[in-house]
């Protein structure tokens, strides 16, 4: 059977690929930010799954205002790097797994929760960006990708109950799926930021640090802070933090924290990263 | 009946709801036209021709003739959808996000080094509640 490995948070900040694009990793701006991943490379290059069900939000690149899903899992069997107005990232095509991914959306779609389904989409930054922080620049991604894209771009975004009760039925999707496949779970987006108005700029690391501490040990109580909150002192950008319970809902109650970092600033953007492994 | 919506106190802040989606339907998917560079062209050669192709308000026009993105961010447009504009200018998204707060580049690059905006500070918002 399937077996959910272990689960990973992590910002997805376009100007970190950016820098890794173009070979500013150690210039003394980003340095700080990918020492911090390099535990987390060690830590991969010994636990690659096979699928990574990676969940990230298009940002205005294959959803416009004419469609806007809450909640779209790709079933595709590729997804290209998308031109996001200056040219495609010059990173591997992500490789999807069809029969993954359509068992998950049967099964899930089961569970009341009423996922579009798609089959022909250009992946952005949000997806593109912690697959580069993770496993650094390849020649092609070590391992398939199911994307899953979160609508938090229109106001409301789903809640975080439901981001993670939705996490909940993902993992029985998985645990039911009769391959011998590792897989992850990835949650993308946050920590704290604001990128528009007058209070651009904001970043809550009080904020932050709760949250990593909550998400390893007390998800539960996460999945009562209303939109407001996240909006009032994570600012309107760090709503994305909704996306993480999906990931945490699928692990164990009971996790084991291997890999944190946090980081202030990516660009306008409070990096927060955290690797967490289930039990056994 | 009328909806909820208590984040309309939030200083400098403004949530993309679905009333504010529908009055910048337009606007924003101009802003999406601008993914294609043949579009890009048009539009530096001519922005005033190039708006008058979609059905936007003369305000809204107005606005992106100005680059006032917080305007526009008021008249329906979603940064997201506005960072279409200024990447056609060529600029950042830190560029665009310290036009918004009224501080130069150099001020905001700097406050955000520093660990940026605090949640605290006035205009702001207050300490956190307990989780």
């Amino acid at each position: 059977m399937a077996r959910l490995t272990a689960g990973i948070a992590c910002s997805h900040v376009p100007a970190i690929g950016a820098a890794m694009d173009l070979g500013k990793t150690a210039e003394p701006y980003w340095a700080p930010l990918f020492q911090g991943f390099e535990p987390s490379r060690r830590w991969m290059a010994q636990n690659t799954p096979d699928v990574v069900f990676l969940i990230y939000n298009d940002h205005a690149t294959a959803f416009s205002l004419d469609m806007i899903p809450t909640f779209a899992i790709g079933c595709a069997d590729e997804f290209k790097p998308a031109d996001e107005g200056w040219g495609p990232r010059p990173v591997p095509v992500v490789k999807g797994h069809p029969e993954l991914a359509s068992h998950i959306t049967q099964s899930v779609i089961q569970s009341d929760f009423d996922l579009t389904i798609v089959n022909r989409m250009d992946v952005d930054h949000g997806l593109t960006v912690p697959l580069s922080l993770m496993f650094g620049q390849p020649q092609a991604w070590p391992c398939k990708v199911i994307p899953f894209a979160v609508n938090v771009v229109q106001y409301p975004p789903p809640s975080g109950n439901r981001c993670y009760q939705l996490g909940r039925a993902i993992r029985r999707a998985i645990d039911s799926f009769d391959a011998s496949l590792k897989v992850q779970i990835w949650g993308t987006g946050g920590m704290s930021h604001q990128l528009q108005g007058p209070r651009a700029g904001l970043i809550n690391k009080e904020f932050d640090t709760q949250f990593l501490d909550k998400l390893v040990s007390d998800p539960e109580s996460l999945t009562r802070i209303p939109h407001v909150q996240y909006i009032r002192e994570a600012g309107s950008e760090g709503i994305e933090l909704v996306m993480w319970l999906i990931m945490r809902g699928a692990l164990d109650a009971r996790v084991r924290e291997v890999h944190r970092f946090y980081h202030v600033p990516a660009s306008n953007t409070a990096v927060g990263h955290v690797i967490l492994e289930n039990g056994q | 009946m009328s909806l909820d919506k208590p984040y309309l106190g939030i200083p400098g802040t403004t949530v993309f709801d679905a009333d504010l989606a529908r009055k910048g339907y337009h606007l924003n998917s101009f802003c999406m036209s601008l993914m294609k560079s043949d579009n890009r062209a048009r539009f530096k050669s001519d922005e005033r021709a190039y708006l008058d192709e979609w059905q936007m308000t003369e305000e809204q026009k107005q606005g992106v003739l100005a680059r006032d993105y917080n305007r526009l961010i008021e008249l329906g447009g979603n940064i997201y959808f506005l960072a279409k504009i200024f990447a056609t200018d060529g600029k950042s998204f830190q560029y665009a996000a310290a036009t918004m707060t009224g501080m130069s580049q150099e001020a905001y690059a700097q406050m955000m080094l520093s660990g940026g905006r605090s949640p605290h500070e006035d205009g702001g918002c207050k300490a956190p509640e307990t989780m």
